[in-house]
């Protein structure tokens, strides 16, 4: 049976410090800074950092691991999440949360963090100057900074397989996924006269499967960190996907992976193979057309449009369903919630693609731009054009595009400002973000597996959470209320 | 290289018929959201950075991951 999908969000936002020297590292330290300064919250343990491990038990020569930086901020929240520079980068990591619903929760949390961020930086800055925070993948100039997602699953299952069967939902899933953009960032005769894009990342990618996460980037990424008890669990790190704004393309994106690797754990394919003859060209050819027109080929020769290949996916998982259940995808509501909002999605793509706006990304920007165009007589190349497409993305409410937009939600404003600082109930994040509400002070750091207390006399002692189904409310909400000091918390746990 | 495409297999379940507006856009319906359209891009037209091309000029990342 299918491990519970535990999954989660990692975000780093793009970064434009007005007025500023230009040094984005320095930028992100003050916008990070600003926000975590007054807040109960750990430093990260990096004991158990791994991030060169390859899941294929393996590192190709020549591969870079990327590597962990120490002295930048990094903090880890009440809420459970990290929060930190990552290169020249912001990034908000959400806590594990138990279905793809709690993730699009989280993530929104993420943007409201990095929103309070740039008020509070705002504040400490000199006149003239102030940080801006970009929910997107691409300054359009041929750099690209990462949305990856993590899922959890059953280390019986091979990686092989894995990596075979979900290529083709990954080269497909951004007919819903995508976050759309103007323009093409591939050198060379194959990015010229592009006008529009259904994804950000999709032309980043040239290589099927590897570790990197920064040069010639993996349709499949190997990282085999699993921050979770290795004879039992593995971590799927994705970073083929776009950052989302809206809602239902975050709960698509997370909870349509979340279900075909369901179906790989469980066999729910069947002897079904829908493996495509060129996945890296393939993922290429189907951003560069907003019509869904093309086809591509597969391996067995047959030629296949990304919807026909989507509606074979949503049959397999529909059958998954009625056969099996949908209790790993967090409960079986939330399962239902998923089949259907695929279908919607899928049909709407399919008659009218002005049906899907208020749901996809690429296609609410697309319309807006075309709107835009019709309005003022542009040309694509036009720089409003793509200014229009930059600040879809900006954060910031009396500039954000995004957010001007009438586009369908799946959470509440009130359940986003209580997940800013609770962490989610049902997974170890519970008790991470718990231990750093109550007793943030006598927390010394903290990481996804494990807590480490400082209670001033003793050695550090360590907590180990290995399973991340473990230490939820269920688990030690009664304990954490018993207990008065950590201390005592230390010497009921170790009894 | 094979000419077959590979076609959608009918859904699982069957859906109830939808009786699909030949021209959805057209009406009382269609004015309106073009009207909110035309408000929306008003707004936009208030909100866009001044100066685009500087705007877009000095958006300059490092890659990141």
């Amino acid at each position: 049976m299918a491990v519970a999908k535990v999954c989660g969000i990692e975000t780093e936002y793009g970064i434009h410090h007005v007025g500023g020297d230009g040094n984005p590292v320095a930028s992100s330290s003050l916008l990070v800074n600003a926000y975590v300064m007054d807040l109960a919250r750990a430093g990260w343990d990096f004991e158990d950092e791994t991030p060169g491990n390859d899941a294929r038990g393996f590192a190709r020569e020549g591969s870079m691991p990327p590597e962990v930086e120490t002295h930048l901020v990094n903090a880890v929240l009440t809420n459970g999440a990290r929060y930190y520079v990552d290169h020249a980068h912001p990034e908000f990591s959400s806590p594990e949360c138990i279905d793809p619903l709690e993730a699009v929760l989280y993530d929104k949390a993420g943007e409201e963090v990095l929103r309070r961020s740039m008020e509070a930086v705002g504040r400490s800055l000199p006149p003239g100057q102030s940080i801006v925070v970009y929910k997107n993948n691409s300054d359009s100039k041929g750099n690209s900074y990462g949305t990856h997602e993590n899922y959890l699953m059953d280390r019986a299952v091979p990686f092989a397989r894995i990596a075979h069967l979900i290529t083709p939902h990954f080269v497909t899933r951004q007919i819903f996924t995508g976050a759309g953009k103007v323009g093409s960032e591939t050198p060379g005769a194959a990015g010229r006269d592009v006008a529009f894009q259904i994804s950000q990342r999709s032309e980043f990618f040239e290589e099927e499967i590897g570790l990197e996460t920064t040069l010639k980037r993996p349709i499949v990424n190997t990282r085999d960190e699993p921050h979770a008890d290795p004879q039992r669990y593995r971590r799927l790190h994705v970073i083929v996907g776009d950052a989302n704004l809206a809602e239902v393309a975050t709960f698509l994106k997370m909870g349509t992976t979340a279900l075909v690797l369901a179906l790989i754990e469980d066999d729910g394919f069947d002897g079904v193979d829908l493996a495509l003859a060129h996945p890296v060209q393939a993922i290429r050819q189907v951003a560069l057309d907003p019509t869904l027109a093309t086809a591509v080929e597969m391996a067995d020769g047959r030629t296949v449009t990304a919807l026909a290949l989507q509606w074979e996916l949503y049959g397999l998982a529909r059958k998954y369903a009625e056969d099996r259940g949908l209790e790993c995808l967090g409960d079986e509501t939330v399962g239902q919630m998923v089949l259907q909002r695929w279908e919607d999605v899928l049909h709407g793509l399919e008659t009218d693609v002005s049906q899907v706006t208020g749901q996809v990304d690429w296609a609410a920007k697309l319309q807006l731009l075309e709107a835009y165009r019709e309005r003022h007589g542009l040309d694509w190349d036009d720089s409003r054009l793509a200014a229009v497409d930059l600040q879809y993305h900006d954060l910031r409410p009396e500039r954000s595009l995004f957010a001007r937009l009438d586009t369908e939600h799946l959470v509440t404003p009130a359940d986003i400002l209580t997940a800013v600082s609770e962490p989610p109930r049902r997974t170890r994040a519970y008790f991470r973000g718990q231990c750093l509400k109550r007793w943030a002070s006598a927390v010394a750091s903290a990481n996804w597996d494990s807590l480490v207390f400082d209670l001033g006399t003793d050695p550090l002692r360590r907590v180990p959470m290995m399973d991340p189904l473990r230490g939820t409310a269920e688990h030690v909400e009664e304990l954490l209320r018993e207990c008065a000091t950590p201390a005592e918390l230390l010497t009921r746990l170790s009894g | 290289m094979a000419e077959r495409e590979l076609k959608r297999k009918p859904a699982a379940a069957p859906r109830e018929e939808q009786v699909i507006e030949e021209t959805p856009a057209t009406g009382a319906q269609g004015e309106k959201l073009k009207a909110e359209l035309d408000d929306l891009l008003d707004e936009i037209d208030e909100v866009l950075e001044e100066n685009a091309e500087e705007f877009v000029r000095n958006y300059v990342q490092k890659g990141g991951e």
